[in-house]
């Protein structure tokens, strides 16, 4: 029953990056794909996932720093859309997302004889997210509770719970989901809120479609 | 007194504010002092004006010191400044014996006992050098685009550099090859400040009438020093061949003719090429005209940041903060503010800036979207709240070691 109290309440976190640079960059798709194979899973992780912290107004529009470079600067328009349509929620590590996008990477460059090189001032640059994982003192002991705290935590804490614990951390799925599946025992509503891609959401707009789910479920 | 901190939650939400204010417990009682070379003038004391009282309000004790120097130094630190921007510069045993000396003076008048010792741009960085008798950490922060040094202006530097224990900057491409950490954190705008917070529209109008500009066309603005790094001149050019398609007034408006001899040359050349046309309005403003800055940009239909070469480029943040659709070059931090066709355009020709003012100046509604993204995107990224948290977090990561996650 949604008033009921879950097994465990739900703390909620804020994961505040910090971006680090590393002073490595690449001016063509053959650096580029050098340097993407030995980057660390940081790395990864900034450029498939700051563009949605940064640009709330882009999403759905590009997802990920290589793609948008690739199109934008390379002008390698087909290229670029397939890695910006990469299905990240597809993949459990951050491991598992380089190997694919590296792979991407690789067959395009097997097939064309030369490569282009992004004009002076415009190479790509690599950088580095830490995250800082911060109790906001915000819990909630019930579905009620739950929702009404969607409704203020900060967008730091929405992409805590759905991005970081789900593949930085590889919890294998977003906390969310997880507390409303294992805590509070309503797993239809859970599956519902996991079958969100929330690569197509701004963040924002995220909080909206969860918090429209609950109120739906807490109506019945 | 209400405190100053919660004035912003109108604008960033409850939540960033409550981090704030999370962050500051964690590093409670800390003390941090910030080291710079002027307490009035230049973006540096403006932010530092601003972070200090905030960063005291959730409990760091933080403070702002000013190195003295004399003629002699400043001429020096002026002339690294230009070198570290690319203009060929000679440095000599005098130099470095002057840098040397002043530095020794500031070593003993300046209190630098802190846990974090923030030292802000070339002129302080020497004080680095008593590092070894305090148990502090010390954070270089470098506000200057060093992507393309002069030869022999970072090797200047260089051995202060490198024995800090991180680094600041404010662009990925002024990353240098060092071993400590490098932190990006972009400059910020402050939302209350004269020169952005809201203003009424009875005060715009009056503004813009003593200046003796009518809102009867649209206005084109760019608001920067009579710099040729500015390129008001081209401005101009871009401006008149526009006007032979969409009817329109042009605002240059900025400071640095009375003070600066390169300035007052500048000026005459934009006056001469304006030939008494009069819709141009060429206007040189003393530094304190952050109120009449506002109400220009917000009377603009269009704003444009014509640089050939910036540090970041704040004033297209003030420009996106008022919604203002903003045609700039894509040099410097500018194309981490704008991202093109989405939150602004990028150019990087006259004829093409030409273009884009008749393109927008004739499609409104796409104008008023970029605007409205930008605004969005400058909430999210570039306001004087981000500024602090990532200060603290800098902090934060110099007391846990650098790792991939942190828990706090």
């Amino acid at each position: 029953m949604p008033n009921l109290d879950a097994k465990q309440p739900f703390t909620f976190l804020s994961g505040l990056p910090l971006t680090l640079l590393t002073g490595q960059s690449a001016r063509d798709l053959a650096e580029l794909l050098q340097q993407l194979r030995t980057a660390p899973g940081s790395v990864i992780y900034h450029h498939t996932h700051h563009f949605l912290v940064q640009h709330q107004y882009l999403s759905p529009e590009p997802p990920n720093d290589f793609a948008y470079w690739i199109s934008n600067i390379l002008l390698e328009e087909q290229l670029g859309e397939q890695l910006a349509s990469v299905d990240i929620l597809a993949f459990k590590s951050i491991r598992e997302l380089r190997d694919r996008l590296a792979e991407i990477l690789q067959r395009h460059l097997d097939r064309v004889s030369d490569v282009r090189a992004a004009p002076p001032g415009m190479e790509f640059h690599f950088m580095r997210s830490v995250t800082f994982v911060l109790p906001t003192g915000i819990v909630a002991h019930n579905l009620q509770e739950f929702r009404d705290a969607l409704k203020e935590i900060s967008l730091s804490s929405i992409a805590y719970h759905m991005f970081d614990a789900r593949l930085r951390l590889e919890g294998g799925d977003n906390d969310f989901s997880r507390w409303i599946d294992d805590d509070v025992g309503e797993k239809a509503l859970a599956t519902s809120l996991r079958n969100i891609d929330p690569y197509t959401h701004t963040e924002d707009g995220l909080r909206k479609r969860m918090i429209s789910m609950i109120d739906r479920w807490l109506g019945r | 007194m209400e405190p100053e901190l919660s004035r912003y939650t109108p604008i960033v939400g409850e939540g960033v504010v409550n981090e704030l204010r999370l962050l500051g417990d964690r590093l409670s009682g800390k003390r941090v002092v910030n080291v710079n070379s002027t307490r009035v003038g230049g973006g540096v004391a403006e932010i530092l004006n601003r972070l200090v009282p905030l960063l005291r309000e959730v409990g760091v004790d933080a403070r702002w010191e000013v190195v003295e120097g004399d003629e002699s130094f400043f001429a020096l630190t002026k002339n690294l400044h230009n070198a570290l921007h690319g203009q060929v510069v000679n440095f000599t045993a005098a130099d470095a014996a002057t840098y040397d000396r002043v530095t020794a003076r500031n070593i003993e008048r300046l209190d630098l006992d802190a846990d974090f010792i923030f030292i802000h741009d070339p002129q302080p960085a020497g004080l680095v050098k008593i590092r070894n008798g305090h148990g502090g950490k010390w954070l270089w922060r470098c506000h200057i685009d060093v992507s393309t040094p002069a030869p022999g202006s970072w090797e200047f530097i260089a051995p202060m550099v490198e024995k800090f224990d991180l680094s600041v900057f404010s662009a990925p491409q002024f990353a240098r090859s060092l071993k400590m950490p490098q932190v990006l954190i972009a400059p910020s705008i402050d939302p209350l400040s004269d020169k952005n917070r809201d203003l009424p529209q009875g005060q715009i109008d009056s503004i813009l009438s003593g200046f003796g500009i009518k809102s009867d066309k649209p206005i084109v603005t760019q608001i920067s020093r009579f710099d040729r790094l500015k390129d008001p001149v081209g401005v101009l050019e871009a401006w008149k061949m526009a006007r032979k398609r969409v009817d329109c007034q042009l605002i240059l408006a900025g400071g640095g003719a009375t003070d600066d001899p390169e300035g007052a040359q500048v000026l005459g050349e934009v006056r001469q090429h304006a030939d008494g046309d009069p819709d141009v309005h060429i206007l040189d403003l003393p530094p304190t005209s952050n109120v009449e800055i506002n109400a220009i940009q917000r009377a603009s239909a269009l704003i444009i940041q014509k640089s050939i070469k910036e540090g970041f480029g704040l004033t297209v943040s003030e420009a996106l903060w008022k919604s203002r659709p903003v045609i700039a070059s894509a040099v410097g931090g500018i194309p981490l503010q704008i991202t093109h066709k989405y939150s602004g355009i990028l150019t990087h020709t006259i004829d093409g800036t030409a273009f884009w003012i008749k393109q927008l100046l004739s499609a409104p509604d796409f104008a008023g979207r970029l605007g409205e993204n930008g605004h969005r995107h400058v909430r999210q990224n570039f306001l004087l709240t981000r500024h602090m948290r990532d200060y603290m977090l800098s902090f934060l990561l110099l007391a846990s070691g650098d790792q991939d996650v942190i828990r706090l």
